[in-house]
């Protein structure tokens, strides 16, 4: 069978591709730029995966970098494990950064993987020489319109589904649909994004077999859920932080964003750092705007 | 004991049967790095099967590469052990009684009364946002259970009061049982401390006191 393939204007897949072993759990490592170039750091968010930064990633090439990132692991080619969590994920981004360096290099980081890069600034500053958090500045969010006990309903309800879906985790998969259907689909994510970049996405983040196409995110995983983790945290981590830091956020609201707004990030921004609040663009600020994130990312590097 | 495996995801789980009864099922949960065997010498009368669960990464069950540990995932560990069992009361040391409040909360209807003993892991971790210490390797034990990521996971995992009130609260409504949680440790770290003060949770309450309360229900 061959696989059915898209372009898209500007995208390049990455330079050198290969896995790397973090404790047993194989990683998918991704490189674009020269290895000679200083080492820059990007990292995805949840329910991603690295060949989203296809387009984005070639930019800061052209700043002067060598760009490495991985897909975490249960998504993209990154082995499905049998566990996931924040401090795993953390492990095996450290994991990977020592695989290339041990010195301090610059991060990029989008949501969910901004929140947990913030946390591994936050125990291991001497990690990372700069940081920049893409839409990845969670705050405390509230439902001032449901009561109490409808709240309490609520996490029920999700808690016995999650409970439900962890008996029947080793039997699960994903859908089969056409490289169209999968398109769709994440376009009900990625409201904002093209069909023509998200047709690409799916021949980057799932492959096809004689049912069609499928992501390659591990089906055991699920958007959302509940646990003790507190959005806060995060905004108390970022207070903390020591090295440069930039923060970008769209003021536009997506399913897949953290709702932050600049008045709740802003008090928290570190001492000397700086938040860039794009207008009417959304939670993924580097696909809707590469060039313009690009060169802003690296004039803060620079 | 006999052993039946149960799965759960990629994990074969443990479950030992340390005696036959006639009534209700006791379940037992150990307590962080520790397993079913020694749960099984707990001393307790109780006329109902009891079983006792090896948590993933401990005991009898299978160890996953590379860590990413949760209380919640031990929670669905027991949800899987209670579906073998049926309707239980859950008795849990340590992480285990961690455990068995959780999922006391979250099946309030077949768990029929939660007794939290000490044991290692009652504790767990901060109740707020810490800074975790870089770990990059789990040593030359890894492979083996316990599971050393478990050990470092666990150990440190987040119990903020403000959650676990709310599953405190999640079994008292979905029970029917006027006090569902029974509080028989000594020690009482922040999250036991939170919870001592909701309705529905007894305290200064020994074991065997506990069941004989919730064999009566």
């Amino acid at each position: 069978m061959i696989p059915e393939t898209r372009t898209f204007a500007g995208a390049h897949r990455p330079d050198r591709m290969y896995t790397h072993n973090a404790d047993g759990v194989g990683i998918a490592v991704y490189e674009w730029g020269k290895e000679s170039d200083p080492v820059l750091f990007l990292v995805h968010g949840g329910s991603d995966f690295a060949g989203t930064f296809d387009v984005f990633a070639p930019l800061l090439v052209a700043g002067g970098y060598r760009v490495v990132s991985w897909d975490h692991r249960g998504h993209g080619d990154s082995e499905h494990a049998a566990l996931y969590g924040w401090d795993a994920d953390i492990r095996d981004a450290l994991s990977v950064m020592s695989s290339i360096t041990q010195k301090a290099a610059p991060v990029v980081a989008h949501s969910k993987g901004g929140a947990v890069m913030m946390q591994l600034a936050d125990s291991c500053p001497y990690r990372i020489s700069k940081m920049v958090n893409i839409d990845g500045m969670p705050s405390k969010r509230r439902m001032p319109d449901v009561p109490d006990h409808d709240q309490s309903r609520l996490l029920a309800d999700s808690i016995g589904e999650w409970l439900n879906f962890r008996h029947e985790a080793a039997d699960s998969f994903r859908k089969p649909g056409t490289l169209e259907d999968l398109a769709r689909r994440r376009g009900k994510m990625n409201p904002r994004l093209s069909i023509e970049w998200l047709e690409y996405l799916v021949t980057v983040g799932a492959q096809q077999d004689e049912n069609g196409w499928r992501w390659k995110l591990d089906p055991t995983m699920r958007f959302g859920g509940f646990g003790p983790w507190r959005p806060e945290w995060a905004s108390l981590r970022m207070a903390a932080l020591t090295m440069p830091f930039l923060g970008l956020l769209g003021t536009i609201d997506e399913p897949m964003g953290w709702g932050a707004k600049p008045r709740d990030v802003k008090p928290w921004i570190p001492t000397g750092g700086r938040l860039e609040v794009l207008e009417d663009i959304g939670h993924f600020i580097h696909i809707e705007e590469p060039v313009l994130v690009s060169n802003m990312i690296l004039e803060f590097l620079s | 004991m006999s052993i039946t495996r149960l799965q759960h995801n990629k994990v074969s789980l443990a479950l030992h049967k340390v005696r036959e009864g006639e009534g209700r099922a006791l379940l037992l949960l150990h307590g962080l790095g520790d397993s079913a065997v020694n749960m099984a010498s707990l001393p307790l009368k109780w006329n109902g099967p009891v079983w006792a669960l090896d948590f993933t990464g401990h005991g009898e069950s299978t160890v996953p590469a590379g860590g990413g540990y949760s209380s919640e995932i031990l929670m669905a560990d027991a949800d899987i052990a209670l579906r073998h069992v049926g309707e239980a009361t859950v008795v849990g040391r340590g992480l285990g009684a961690y455990i068995a409040f959780l999922i006391a909360g979250a099946r309030p209807t077949l768990v029929r009364g939660a007794v939290l003993l000490d044991g290692p892991g009652l504790a767990g971790g901060s109740i707020h946002a810490t800074s975790n210490t870089e770990i990059t390797s789990a040593g030359t034990r890894t492979g083996q259970t316990p599971d050393p990521w478990a050990l470092i996971e666990l150990s440190r995992d987040a119990r903020p009061p403000s959650y676990t009130t709310t599953f405190a609260r999640l079994a008292v409504s979905g029970s029917g049982i006027a006090d569902p949680i029974a509080v028989a440790c000594k020690v009482a770290p922040p999250w036991v401390e939170a919870i001592r003060a909701e309705p529905g949770v007894m305290v200064d309450i020994t074991l065997q006191d506990a069941l004989d309360i919730y064999a009566a229900i």
